[in-house]
């Protein structure tokens, strides 16, 4: 758990979700209120390759980020840990796991 | 068809049965809608309506969609296309939406031209094409072997927009297309008229999701207008809108790649396009492109059998057994491994068995970062799956002694735990799995496909 003073990227972000792309991908975006806070955490460098390789348990060379400048969002996709209804699978439209990004503590 | 360059396609919602204000329909068809284009499927609900080919929506609900919709297309005159019909676009699902539009039109008393086409695979017909050569991994996915392709019980291809073009040539007034991409089915008419390409790829994007792309998604679908520069999408309410975010946004959904898209013809690039408010409710995009590919694909979903499961689902309010639930639920493993290997000579390899406990990171497992807040309760949720379901319930039965009573090591009294059901156990029946994430080269666009007229003659 972040501590309770550390500000993550779910307290700055409007919105963050995710959900399937298709049986084999997962795919997560973070929509920010405003330039000021999409530059704030991608100058914070808090979402790379290795945090979200790590944060996930994926393997980093499957992770794509899109940085989408005119709409202040940050997407990320990724191969789904299981197929999507595979015995293994925990959640079918993957809507849940926004929550480990979402609670990613920010730099003070 | 008339190659004027432009078209307007009216998109009345998302998903076929999902529900709209007929006056939405209305809205549109005066606003010079040209054709009605509908989704009827899609793979997100999992692996099992396109291994047992039955539909996730209601027929009550896909009914009454679809009546509102012939009638609004027969009285404007002006063809409506059902893409993925019945979930997951096989053969069977076409057929069941087919049967709808039969009653429908002995209802209205129309005679009405309706078009069927099928997307279903020959699964040996697959491993064929897997062993010449012209079946391509798509990523994640490695490279298909045909023993693979035989063990679906369902392969469908999805069609582009030539197939439905065709079928429209041919005096379609519905069109009922198996399984197709979901721009495919917007796209098919605004191609015939002559639109160029990669506005009218994007625009299907965009418009695919039917009010997703607005600022109200629950209150009806859009209107696309496409011309040669560009297109303008507005919702079908007038008292809720678009607006450049919200259509931009849209490109991102259920994407990996926001601004790149992959079609059986081509690739759609939305990089260059801009987005402008016409006014408060409509939106002005141009600049997109289509770039053709130079062999046309046609990707494959597949979904076969593998096994046979059952559940079992049970409640934990204790607080002395949530205090201790790794301790509980390590105890629960290791003696029901036992006991099944006592039992029934079964060691774990001969079956499949995760235990998820709701309230206590089953939905994140490892990943949650939250491991320091106590569960309040917990469901206990048992999933057995063997070759055969008598063995799936059997473990499912070895294991509901312990999921009643199992105490905490060193406990003076047996528990008892809060079952939902009796039985106990849930028999889930065959489970499927997505088993192909491939694509095949084809010469002809329309090859893999088969289209049947039939006009129901009420004249």
């Amino acid at each position: 758990m972040p501590e309770a003073n550390t500000r993550t990227i779910g307290d700055v972000a409007s919105l963050v979700r995710a959900k399937n792309a298709g049986p084999f991908w997962l795919t997560l975006e973070v929509f920010f209120p405003d330039s000021a806070s999409y530059r704030a955490v991608q100058e914070s460098g808090v979402i790379t390759g290795t945090s979200v390789a790590e944060l996930y348990n994926t393997p980093e060379a499957g992770v794509q980020i899109f940085n989408l400048d005119a709409l202040h969002v940050i997407k990320i996709s990724f191969p789904r840990p299981t197929t999507q209804g595979a015995f293994a699978d925990r959640d079918m439209h993957s809507g849940q796991q926004s929550t480990p990004l979402a609670q990613l503590p920010l730099p003070r | 068809m008339n190659q004027t360059g432009t078209a307007k396609v009216l998109v009345p919602t998302g998903m076929l049965g999902a529900g709209f204000d007929p006056s939405t329909v209305d809205r549109g068809i005066a606003l010079g809608a040209d054709v009605i284009a509908v989704d009827g499927g899609s793979t997100d609900s999992g692996p099992h309506y396109l291994g047992q080919a039955v539909a996730k929506t209601a027929a009550a609900a896909v009914a009454r969609d679809l009546d509102v919709l012939v009638r609004a297309a027969k009285r404007a005159g002006i063809p409506l296309i059902v893409g993925s019909c019945g979930t997951s676009g096989t053969d069977t699902g076409v057929d069941w939406i087919a049967e709808m539009v039969r009653s429908i039109s002995n209802d209205i008393d129309e005679t009405v031209t309706v078009a069927r086409i099928y997307s279903e695979q020959d699964t040996e017909a697959v491993a064929q094409y897997v062993r010449s050569g012209r079946v391509h991994p798509l990523p994640p996915a490695g490279e298909l072997d045909e023993a693979t392709a035989r063990r679906c019980s369902h392969i469908v291809g999805l069609m582009g927009h030539e197939p439905i073009a065709d079928a429209v040539l041919r005096g379609a007034d519905v069109v009922l297309a198996g399984r197709a991409t979901d721009t495919a089915v917007l796209s098919a008419v605004p191609l015939l008229r002559g639109c160029p390409p990669g506005p009218v790829w994007h625009s299907s994007k965009i418009a695919e999701c039917g009010g997703l792309c607005t600022t109200t998604p629950l209150r009806g679908g859009v209107l696309v207008s496409i011309d040669p520069d560009g297109f303008t999408i507005e919702p079908l309410d007038p008292d809720i809108a678009c607006t450049p975010q919200s259509v931009a946004a849209h490109m991102l959904y259920e994407n990996v790649d926001p601004f790149r898209m992959r079609e059986p013809a081509g690739t759609v690039d939305a990089r260059g396009a801009t987005y402008v408010a016409l006014d408060e409710r409509r939106v002005r995009v141009e600049g997109s492109q289509f770039i053709p590919a130079d062999v046309h694909t046609v990707k494959l979903e597949g979904s076969g059998v593998t096994g046979y499961e059952t559940l079992s689902l049970v409640g934990i309010r204790d607080p002395e057994i949530l205090d201790a639930i790794e301790i509980w639920s390590k105890t629960f493993d290791t003696r029901l491994a036992a006991r099944v290997s006592a039992l029934l000579n079964l060691d774990p390899s001969q079956y499949d068995l995760v235990t998820r406990y709701y309230g206590w990171n089953a939905v994140l497992g490892s990943l949650d970062p939250d491991t320091t807040t106590p569960p309040r309760e917990v469901g206990v949720v048992l999933r057995v799956r063997a070759h055969d379901q008598a063995t799936a319930t059997a473990i499912a039965k070895i294991a509901n002694p312990m999921m009643l009573h199992l105490p905490l090591p060193g406990m003076s009294h047996l528990p008892s735990y809060a079952f939902l059901t009796s039985p106990a156990e849930l028999e889930r029946g065959p489970v499927y799995e997505f088993l192909l994430q491939h694509a095949v080269d084809v010469e002809d666009p329309t090859e893999l496909f088969r289209t049947e007229i039939e006009v129901i003659n009420h004249a």
